[in-house]
């Protein structure tokens, strides 16, 4: 087995793993990172959507040995303390941009990736991102709220429309 | 599912990328791993050995050459479709590669793995042969160029010999005041196309067609050409009954295989409504066809 260093969240850790074991798998049971998930293993779910040298990938898609000596951020590593959210994380909470969770981490490792590009993105850069994460329950609607209420897409009415949402709630 | 057991050998070099290519009978490239990688985890593909060039910095590039713009086998698509000369240059390859899968596969997939993989449902493959790409190669009985007319010989398959790696893939450049277009038709965002369709076409001052190449893919088990059709545009200008004859001709021509996605009748109909769209787009992208723009 070849031993590889995967630098993980800011951390290096040297593995023996089989040649052909997937990230997806390294990443969670030789390193206990749960967060990003296994859905479809064919590349079309998303879920386990992490950033590879910053980049959002496909973790399922990608060979462990072939990330080796490469910077990995998981879900993990997204909240910058145990108190506080992300930016990208507190949106998704405030726009209800989750039900079951279990698509979230990719889709909060795409947003991140979003987020920390240079040019901000416009709705149709949103639209196109997402569309690479499949999500069974909320419709998207929540999430494209949370991506451009956190993103701060300029000329959208989202945020607008989710705080309406809240006035017309609280009004009942 | 998972893959197969089988040995991964991160090449250094191409030399002893072809070295172990060679050595290993059953061994197969990775690049981007894109496509390669789901199959080995359906267990569609078991080769003995993975072959890894995707971290050869000598093949990550981009470049203009000869009037050809030249892919590397290890740039990955974002970066291809984003970089400066490809917008300027040859952006029917930038608009091509955005219909692929999605972002977060872009970002790891390569412009050449998906032109040796040959799906031919797949964008570049149709590009390939619309532009009259060269498909460059090497192995341990030296380099050689594969001609994209002849290169995609049928479902996943190719003139590829085993012994050969693609390299680098040369589009030529159109020449400028070409028009382009790139089109497909797919259920979801991201899904394979059930038809996807391509033209280039240059056009003189008072509007009628010079030049023309059409590519279709999902059609068949090879992207194609349609001969006919560019022979009954060119020459005429791209008025509304001169469209009607080339969707009709069109769909003539093709015998489009049916499977659960689609059938035959379905892919027909798509694919002359397509043919009638890139031709009405890519004119609209000539100098005669946006006269506000000129």
């Amino acid at each position: 087995m070849p031993e590889i260093t995967l630098h993980v969240n800011g951390l290096e850790h040297r593995l023996d793993v089989p040649d052909r074991m997937l990230l997806t798998d390294a990443l969670r049971q030789r390193l206990g990172l749960t967060g990003t998930h296994v859905g479809c293993e064919h590349g079309v779910c998303g879920a386990c959507t992490i950033l590879l040298d910053d980049q959002p990938v496909r973790a399922c898609l990608t060979l462990a040995v072939q990330a080796d000596g490469h910077r990995i951020r998981t879900v993990e590593s997204v909240a910058p303390s145990e108190e506080e959210l992300h930016p990208v994380q507190q949106a998704m909470r405030d726009c209800h941009g989750l039900q079951c969770g279990f698509c979230t981490p990719g889709i909060v490792m795409s947003l991140l990736a979003l987020h920390e590009q240079e040019e901000p993105p416009g709705p149709e850069e949103i639209d196109e991102t997402l569309s690479g994460h499949l999500c069974r329950c909320t419709g998207y609607r929540n999430i494209t709220e949370a991506a451009h209420r956190a993103l701060g897409c300029a000329g959208h009415a989202g945020p607008a429309d989710a705080a309406g949402h809240e006035h017309e709630g609280a009004g009942r | 599912m998972k893959p197969a057991p089988f040995t991964y050998r991160r090449a250094r070099s191409l030399a002893e990328a072809a070295d172990l290519l060679a050595a290993c009978p059953d061994a197969k490239i990775l690049a981007g791993g894109q496509s390669l990688v789901p199959m080995l985890n359906m267990r569609l593909a078991r080769p003995e050995t993975l072959v890894d060039i995707g971290s050869l910095a000598a093949l990550d590039y981009v470049d203009v050459v000869d009037g050809h713009l030249e892919v590397g086998a290890a740039a990955r698509q974002a970066a291809v479709a984003a970089h400066p000369l490809v917008r300027a240059r040859l952006p029917v390859l930038a608009a091509a590669i955005g219909r692929i899968g999605h972002s977060q596969i872009r970002n790891r997939g390569t412009v050449c793995g998906s032109i040796a993989h040959h799906d031919p449902s797949a964008e570049l493959p149709a590009l390939a042969l619309a532009l009259d790409a060269r498909i460059l190669t090497y192995g341990v009985r030296g380099t050689a160029v594969h001609e994209a007319a002849a290169f995609f010989t049928g479902t996943f398959d190719t003139a590829l010999a085993p012994d050969e790696i693609v390299t680098a893939v040369q589009f030529p450049l159109p020449e400028p005041g070409t028009g382009w277009a790139f089109e497909e038709v797919a259920r979801r965002s991201g899904d394979f196309a059930l038809v996807g369709g391509t033209a280039l076409l240059r056009a003189a001052a008072d509007g009628t067609v010079e030049r023309v190449r059409i590519a279709l893919f999902g059609v068949a088990s090879t992207p194609v050409r349609l001969p006919a059709v560019e022979e009954l545009v060119t020459g005429a200008a791209l008025r509304e009954d001169v469209l009607a004859a080339a969707e009709r001709l069109t769909a003539r021509t093709l015998d489009p295989t049916a499977d659960s996605h689609a059938s035959a009748d379905y892919r027909r109909e798509v694919a002359a409504h397509l043919v009638r769209t890139v031709l009405a787009d890519a004119f609209a992208r000539t100098p005669a066809g946006s006269p506000t723009d000129a």
